[in-house]
């Protein structure tokens, strides 16, 4: 079954040089047993490969039921050189919300 | 235990000036602590530095001061602050004059500076800094030239300094974000500088205080339809112990909501390696960190795990890279999307023409994905979209190309695709900076600090 991230955590992002550096909690604890296992440094990395230029580093926070992501090179050379509207990357949070996964029935 | 009330008052420079009232006349505070600096901030900083010496801080302390200083004369709170930017002095003769205004001349302004280092760059070099960008690696090499303004971190220390000689308002340059809210807390409870738990735990204080509105309710990506009042949200204030642990709350009678999710997402906001989270006053473990929630708007926070302060200092470097240039254009249904996309590519080869070769050229089509670029999926049926707007914006080694970019928009309202509309002048080209993290030994750079204190009554006057 594909379920969107949206219907299981919340998320945050910022940036700091060129860097996004985005943040997803899960709801409760069944989808933090989901997201850990199916939001994987893989999946993410393919998914946000349109927009960025570097490698994507992971964290487990378990304390807040949480996973950290630092996309690099997703902000067109940090937010004073950026082209892009969304130079601090704010939307790229939601962004991840929309990521699907599959999951047990 | 005793305790101390702190409140935060402005998550960055052109953050609202209401907000912080109800902090000061509800909050039952003794300090409010403002954090404007971000990376962004300091570039913008300089270009205005650049045009009037004396600029370079962030000009909205001025109205901020002239709204608070009465009422926290009042109530005996004190107020801390990095307005200053690239140039503390010029802030602190700025607050010295608003306090004169206001009656205030015995007020004591501290003026902390020492974190600027443009003009320590060459002496650095010679020390044996080498300015190695922190994450690529790379030499500054021919940067160099093109260096704007160069800070460094500074942490509590400098702050906790400013109070202890009697500042009832402190001016800093870049000190960090989390140090606005560790200053006061060094000073009240006399912490160790070994007291790394204890630090650790006033960092996570900062940290989760220093985007005001962010932790009380505004930017919930889920559940935001049901935060009260946002238009009267109440920033943050904390009840803080004397062993670190503290609870998040709000002033009485405000909108927004702490909640354990308000709490949690600027909770890990922006810190990277959750596991080592740097400052200069500490190195903290979120993953040790417990949040509970105790009540209505009420989280407590304990139990930060912190390790020792690094030996380096952060410093940001600012450096010119070139311009932006940018046009925009709308079109209606309908097919306004591949009208826009037609629109585009008449503007690509009418620079090609003009032998404009951009170093970068970003189309955005704001409606479509002008916010998520290639993540945003396509449209599935064009006939729903009633309006797309189209933003071109290049990067350019000279203005004079910039402007031919614009000047190209609004002869598309006759000779382009049809129902073309608001073109809105012709924006202004902008200049790009690029930024430089780099490490530097602190030995080499705390001696520098200095902390100034006199009444307001004294700064500035000649």
């Amino acid at each position: 079954m594909k379920v969107r991230l949206l219907d299981l955590c919340h998320a945050r992002s910022g940036d700091k040089g060129d860097a996004s550096d985005i943040s997803l909690f899960a709801n409760d604890e069944w989808a933090w047993g989901l997201i850990r296992r199916h939001v994987t440094k893989e999946k993410v990395t393919a998914y946000f490969r349109p927009v960025a230029s570097g490698p994507v580093e992971m964290w487990e926070v378990p304390n807040v039921h949480a996973l950290k992501f630092l996309v690099h090179g997703a902000l067109g050379g940090g937010a004073p050189r950026s082209l892009r509207s969304d130079n601090l990357g704010k939307t790229f949070a939601a962004a991840l919300l929309r990521m699907e996964i599959e999951v047990e029935e | 235990m005793r305790t101390v009330r702190i409140g935060a008052g402005q998550g960055f420079y052109g953050d609202s000036l209401l907000p912080v009232l109800d902090v000061a006349r509800y909050g039952d505070v003794k300090y409010i602590s403002f954090d404007t600096l971000a990376e962004l901030t300091l570039a913008i900083l300089q270009k205005g530095r650049r045009k009037d010496p004396t600029q370079g801080y962030t000009k909205d302390v001025v109205p901020m001061m002239r709204n608070l200083l009465p009422i926290c004369r009042e109530k005996g709170i004190k107020l801390i602050t990095n307005a200053g930017g690239i140039n503390p002095a010029g802030a602190a003769r700025a607050v010295a004059a608003v306090a004169r205004e206001l009656g205030l001349g015995d007020l004591k302004i501290a003026c902390v500076t020492g974190d600027d280092i443009y003009d320590r760059l060459d002496e650095l070099a010679a020390q044996g800094v080498t300015f190695q960008d922190k994450e690529t690696g790379q030499a500054l090499g021919d940067v160099r030239e093109r260096v704007l303004f160069a800070s460094v971190y500074l942490g509590a220390n400098v702050i906790a300094d400013a109070l202890r000689q009697g500042a009832d308002v402190v001016i800093t340059g870049r000190t960090t974000d989390t140090a606005q809210f560790l200053g006061p807390l060094l000073y009240e409870f006399g912490w160790g500088r070994e007291e790394w738990n204890k630090l650790a735990q006033g960092i996570m204080l900062g940290h989760l205080m220093e985007c005001s509105g962010q932790v009380s309710g505004g930017n919930l990506q889920v559940g935001w339809e049901d935060v009260p009042h946002l238009e009267r949200i109440g920033y943050p204030v904390a009840e803080v112990s004397e062993d670190g642990s503290f609870v998040l709350t709000k002033p009485e009678g405000t909108g927004g909501a702490v909640t354990l999710r308000s709490v949690k997402e600027q909770f890990l906001y922006e810190i990277h390696d959750p596991t080592t989270y740097i400052t200069p006053d500490v190195i903290c473990d979120l993953t040790t960190t417990h949040l509970e929630q105790v009540g209505e708007n009420r989280v407590r926070v304990s139990g930060t795990v912190g390790r020792p302060a690094p030996p380096t200092l952060k410093a940001l470097l600012g450096y010119a890279d070139g311009f932006m240039g940018e046009g925009y254009i709308s079109f209606s249904w309908p097919k306004a999307y591949a009208k826009a996309k037609r629109a585009a590519e008449i503007i690509a080869k009418r620079l090609e023409m003009q032998g404009v070769k951009p170093q970068e050229m970003h189309v955005e089509y704001i409606g479509i994905n002008s916010l998520w670029g290639a993540l945003a999926p396509e449209p599935v049926d064009e006939d729903q979209i009633n309006e797309v707007r189209l933003r071109i914006a290049i990067r350019t080694a000279s203005k004079r190309d910039c402007e031919v970019l614009a000047r190209e928009f609004p002869p598309l309202l006759l000779s382009g695709p049809p129902t073309a509309s608001a073109v809105a002048g012709t924006p202004q080209p902008r200049e790009l900076m690029g930024l430089w993290s780099t490490l530097i030994p602190r030995e080499l750079i705390e001696p520098y600090a200095k902390v100034e204190v006199a009444a307001a009554a004294q700064w500035g006057v000649e």
